[in-house]
């Protein structure tokens, strides 16, 4: 790891307003993902502007059928909230199986966001529950926020303050996990939103997560497992290593969504 | 005291340091003056050194000193040995390229040491590293055996990259046996190679003291007499009784930490340079590049069948991958070490093995658990079990019909089975592992949407390689004994010391247990001390399941002549002819009488040596004893595994795995299960998720455990283990060894297994879920 400053605002436009000084300047959330690049020397920010004791930025705010979780709360927050587990308990379950219980204790859902890694999981919850995404300059829907490989909607320095879901009808999430890193190999997220709208996200397989069309069509007519069962995903541009083809990419895309349905209709 | 300690399964002694953290390994010692080394790595893996600049980092802050390849070249630093000269099939000696501690002129794996930093801090000499430009000219590059003979040549001395070609076996005989065989079967495989991954990265800590020119090296190793050996004799050319090596507590090893790494070799010159000592630990990163890996073969093998199934001969042809330069023991571990491995537990009346060992651009290939014998066993158990599918016999019945049963047993590979009864095990691992009922939980699996397949293997081991001359006569160049010594104190507690080396397996309390035994005291009255050159008289260290067969037979010895010079001080402590005096477990007595005297007593008396006979004995109680063996021991077992294949995403369990094996006598059988445990979840672990992963271009895939797959608990079932026991016939403890053979048996079982329940013939290890399923889509 290389030397770097650490600042610790006490705002959200504090440190927004350290993040327009410092070019090479990193906000730091859980760190779960950015830390082990610095370990590695892969990332060598100038400046860490840890986001950790902004008390705007942390807690979850439940009404009706909308939840809004803060940017800095953690997976293991999410995992155990009774508010989630009643408005949206397909997400709690999600937050449940990210990465290990170390990781669901520092890791947070705006920091996952930011980060836009391919595999993670929080992204395919977003676009499915139609999530919006709340930064300190503006509102961002789901569809637009995720744009390649560790990249998305926002600008520099901007920064992701909250995120807002709306509960569905009902929901699942299946993963195929990496079984070296665990990360999802292909994470599906099915939420059924009622009068045909259905909304189905992916994770894993793609330069970032995406929603499957043709899936959340076939769903909106009949929400059942064999709607689905027989949809010969497309293999092309889906991610290509070590782990997993294409192919098998496209194939395990049928089938964890198959099973989020039947973990849906349960 | 009544119980025997032999066998109780005893609570470990070392777990409380290790559990509590207390445990002292080599980055833990920190001495006065510390400096910090970093190496820079080479991040091609064929390339033409054109120039390494060294200026800036040399500036840089805290930098003690920067070291290159030309740097060690005028220092006439050696490059390391390789331990074991293989003859070819033409008579003429391996190629043995240099193996340059650091980079001379060309690179030829990606992590090769090309420079080293030493500084005052690590983190200043991880910095500084980043300062020096080496100009790389590429080069193309080859990492697979079976494209190396084609590819660009790594060394001068080897334009096909070829170490050597060798054989073993009766060519004439089996070509011959197979041109009248019924039925031939034949496959063809990788036997993956593997990545070791100790919990505790390799480290050093070298110190020089101009005070009495000595050094003192601390290094996470498996043998440090031997690690002594080769630095001072092959590579710096240094006194050895100048040198003291010490391997502290050490976090496990496999194999990867018997070698002698050009790491030390550069710490241990630099701390000379510096009179400074210079400390080195791997990062994770670098033990992915640089500690040796395991396995990597392609073979063919081919067993022939009369009609009823009785073996006539098998012929196998395997091409060796030995990276980019010859570790320690590189060479005998594909030859050697498999080849006479071949025979299984059968009676094959004729074997031919020809074995090409080719260099490519992967880090070197050395002993990795089980070493050889897994890749063996892999060879014999897969062929059986596809000849008894293809066959249509039933795989327990084919291997009985074959089985040895005679022993000794003089096998066609050179290797002679002193005793066993692969009956017994099989016979108790059918009951255990519920064969019978395997048809239901087949269909049970079925309803739930899975395959299930069940699969057999039949190892057999050779540990404790030996005896010296043997080996000798087969190109090793270093001897295959132990060395231990009983020093037994006034008070008569004892303090053991033993040329094996303990990093994980737990023989503080093992010899422990042996010499309590034997001297009638307790376990805490006996304190074992391995691992350093200066307390240790030698020792050859530990792989290879060696230790209690090896280690622990020159523990017996000493203990034979201590009790027999107690025998003399207690003759004339109770005034009786000394062949009157009968020694059992602590106590001397006058035969017939009750006339008797303790041990600690004994001890006492020659210590305190006032009623003593002086002219006639030394006083004190000490005694030493090398023990070379007059053969390797034979463990043997019987495994058998059911997996359930998910045939939707090709996801594979196991989901149940029984191990019955034949240790001979166990010591502490809480202790072997441990062993056994590790063992299988290591062998699963190559058969399912473990798989070193180059690039065409020798960059390394699977270099960080996000990508390389250790197998997890969740990854293994509950283990139904048992034993049975014939006792080695050539030591007195009558025991052969456990290490190893959990990794020997289980890839062939898993493996037979999945084949089972996708009903195809073979399929590449590991077998994760994209290489099932696409299995399944080929099927």
């Amino acid at each position: 790891m290389h030397a770097f400053q650490y600042h610790r605002p006490t705002s959200s436009k504090e440190a927004a307003t350290l993040a327009g000084q410092k070019s090479e300047g990193r906000y730091l959330a859980g760190g779960q993902s950015l830390v082990q690049a610095m370990k590695l020397r892969l990332s060598s920010p100038t400046d860490l502007i840890d986001l950790g004791t902004i008390k705007d930025l942390a807690g979850i705010k439940a009404s009706g059928a909308a939840v809004e979780i803060g940017a800095m709360t953690r997976h293991a927050e999410v995992a155990s909230s009774p508010e989630i587990k009643k408005t949206i308990p397909s997400l709690a379950a999600m937050a449940g199986m990210i990465g290990d219980r170390q990781v669901r204790h520092m890791g947070t859902i705006g920091g996952s966001l930011a980060n836009s890694d391919p595999a993670a999981d929080y992204p395919a919850a977003v676009l499915a529950l139609n999530a919006t995404i709340s930064t300190n300059k503006r509102k961002i829907a789901a569809d637009s926020f995720f744009k390649g490989l560790y990249e998305t909607a926002l600008e520099p320095g901007e920064l992701i303050t909250a995120v807002s879901f709306q509960a569905p009808k009902r929901g699942a999430y299946m993963k195929f996990k990496n079984p070296a890193s665990r990360f999802a190999l292909v994470g599906v997220y099915v939420a059924d939103y009622g009068s045909g709208n259905v909304r189905v996200g992916v994770t894993g397989a793609g330069a970032s997560a995406f929603r499957q069309t043709e899936m959340e069509k076939a769903l909106g007519a009949k929400f059942a497992p064999d709607a689905v069962a027989n949809i010969k995903v497309k293999p092309d541009g889906l991610n290509n290593d070590l782990h997993a083809s294409p192919e098998y990419r496209a194939h395990l895309i049928t089938v964890m969504c198959k099973r989020a349905v039947e973990q849906a209709l349960k | 005291m009544t119980s025997s300690l032999i066998g109780a399964r005893v609570p470990r002694k070392e777990d409380y340091r290790f559990l509590t953290g207390s445990g002292l390994y080599t980055d833990d010692v920190a001495l006065p003056g510390q400096t910090y080394a970093a190496f820079v790595r080479s991040p091609h893996a064929h390339a033409v050194l054109r120039s390494v600049k060294t200026d800036k980092a040399k500036k840089a802050p805290g930098v003690i000193a920067v070291y290159t390849g030309p740097d060690l070249a005028a220092a006439k630093v050696g490059g390391l040995p390789c331990g074991w000269l293989i003859t070819d099939v033409k008579g003429q000696p391996m190629k043995e390229p240099p193996f340059p501690a650091l980079a001379q002129g060309k690179v030829r794996h990606v992590g090769e040491r090309v420079a080293v930093v030493i500084a005052e801090s690590a983190a200043q000499a991880r910095d500084a590293a980043e300062l020096i430009e080496v100009d790389y000219q590429a080069l193309p590059a080859v990492v697979s055996a079976a494209q190396a003979k084609k590819g660009p040549a790594l060394h001068d001395i080897a334009p096909d990259n070829t170490c050597y070609v060798w054989a073993l076996g009766d060519k004439a005989a089996v070509d011959g046996a197979f041109a009248k065989a019924a039925h031939v079967t034949k496959l063809e495989f990788v036997n993956n190679r593997l990545i070791p991954n100790a919990i505790e990265p390799r480290s050093v800590n070298a110190s020089y003291s101009r005070a009495d020119d000595s050094y003192t090296v601390y290094v996470a190793s498996q043998n440090p007499h031997v690690e002594r050996l080769l630095m001072t004799a092959f590579v710096l050319g240094l006194p050895e009784n100048k040198v003291r090596v010490v391997a502290p507590d050490v976090g496990g090893g496999f194999g990867s930490k018997i070698y002698l790494y050009a790491e030390d070799v550069v710490c241990t010159w630099a701390a000379r340079q510096l009179a400074r000592p210079v400390k080195w630990t791997a990062d994770r990163s670098e033990a992915f590049l640089s500690d040796a890996h395991g396995r990597d073969h392609v073979t063919v093998a081919e067993l022939a069948l009369d009609k009823d199934g009785k073996f006539l001969a098998m012929r196998v042809r395997t091409t060796a991958n030995l990276g980019a330069y010859l570790s320690t023991f590189a060479s005998c571990i594909p030859t050697i070490l498999y080849a006479t491995l071949l025979a299984g537990q059968y009676t094959t009346p004729a074997i031919y093995c020809e074995v090409t060992a080719v260099f490519t651009n992967t880090a070197p290939v050395d002993a990795y658990r089980g070493a050889g014998r897994p890749e063996a066993t892999y060879v014999v158990e897969r062929l059986v079990e596809t000849a008894a599918r293809e066959m249509k016999i039933d795989a327990a019945q084919l291997r009985r019909k074959n089985f040895i049963r005679q022993f000794p047993y003089q096998t066609p590979v050179a290797l002679c089975y002193d005793t066993g009864n692969y009956e017994a095990t099989l016979d108790a691992a059918m009951k255990i592992a519920d064969v019978a009922g395997f048809k239901d939980r087949r269909e049970q699996s079925l309803r739930r949407g899975k395959l299930r397949g069940m699969g057999y293997a039949c190892y057999i081991e050779a540990c404790g390689i030996a005896p010296s001359n043997v080996a000798g006569s087969l190109g090793a160049r270093a001897g295959l004994f132990e060395a231990g010594e009983i020093r037994v104190h006034p008070t008569g507690t004892v303090t053991v010391f033993t040329g094996s080396h303990a990093h994980g397996q737990g023989h503080e309390t093992t010899f422990a247990q042996v010499v309590a035994e034997r001297l009638g005291l307790s376990i805490e009255q006996v304190e074992v001390v391995h691992g350093d050159t200066s307390k240790i008289l030698f020792g050859m260290g530990t792989y290879g399941s060696r230790s209690i067969a090896v280690g622990g037979t020159a523990i017996v010895k000493a203990l034979d002549k201590i009790v027999a010079k107690g025998k003399k001080i207690a003759a004339h402590l109770l005034e009786a002819a000394e062949a009157d005096i009968e020694y059992d477990k602590g106590v001397f007595k006058v035969a017939g009488t009750d006339k008797k005297k303790a041990f600690g007593e004994v001890a006492f008396a020659a210590y305190v040596p006032h009623n003593y006979p002086l002219d006639k004995l030394e006083p004190g109680l000490n005694e030493n004893a090398f023990y070379d063996p007059t053969n390797f021991t034979f463990p043997a077992g019987s495994y058998v595994c059911e997996v359930e294949v998910d045939r939707e995403t090709g996801d594979t369990q196991v989901v149940a795995f029984t191990a019955v094996d034949d240790f001979g006598k166990l010591i502490n059988p809480m202790i072997v299960e441990g062993q056994v445990h590790g063992g299988l979840t290591q062998g699963i672990g190559q058969a399912l998720t473990e798989g070193c992963a180059y690039d065409e271009t020798g960059q390394l895939i699977t270099g960080s455990l996000t990508d390389y797959c250790i197998p997890r608990a969740s990854d293994v079932p509950m283990f139904k283990i048992d034993t049975r026991e014939t006792p080695c016939t050539h030591n007195p403890l009558g025991v052969k060894g456990c290490g190893e053979a959990g990794a020997i048996g289980a890839p062939a079982a898993v493996m037979n297994a999945i084949t089972d329940a996708l009903g195809v013939k073979d399929l590449p290890m590991p077998a994760t879920a994209q290489n099932v399923w696409r299995a399944m889509h080929r099927a």
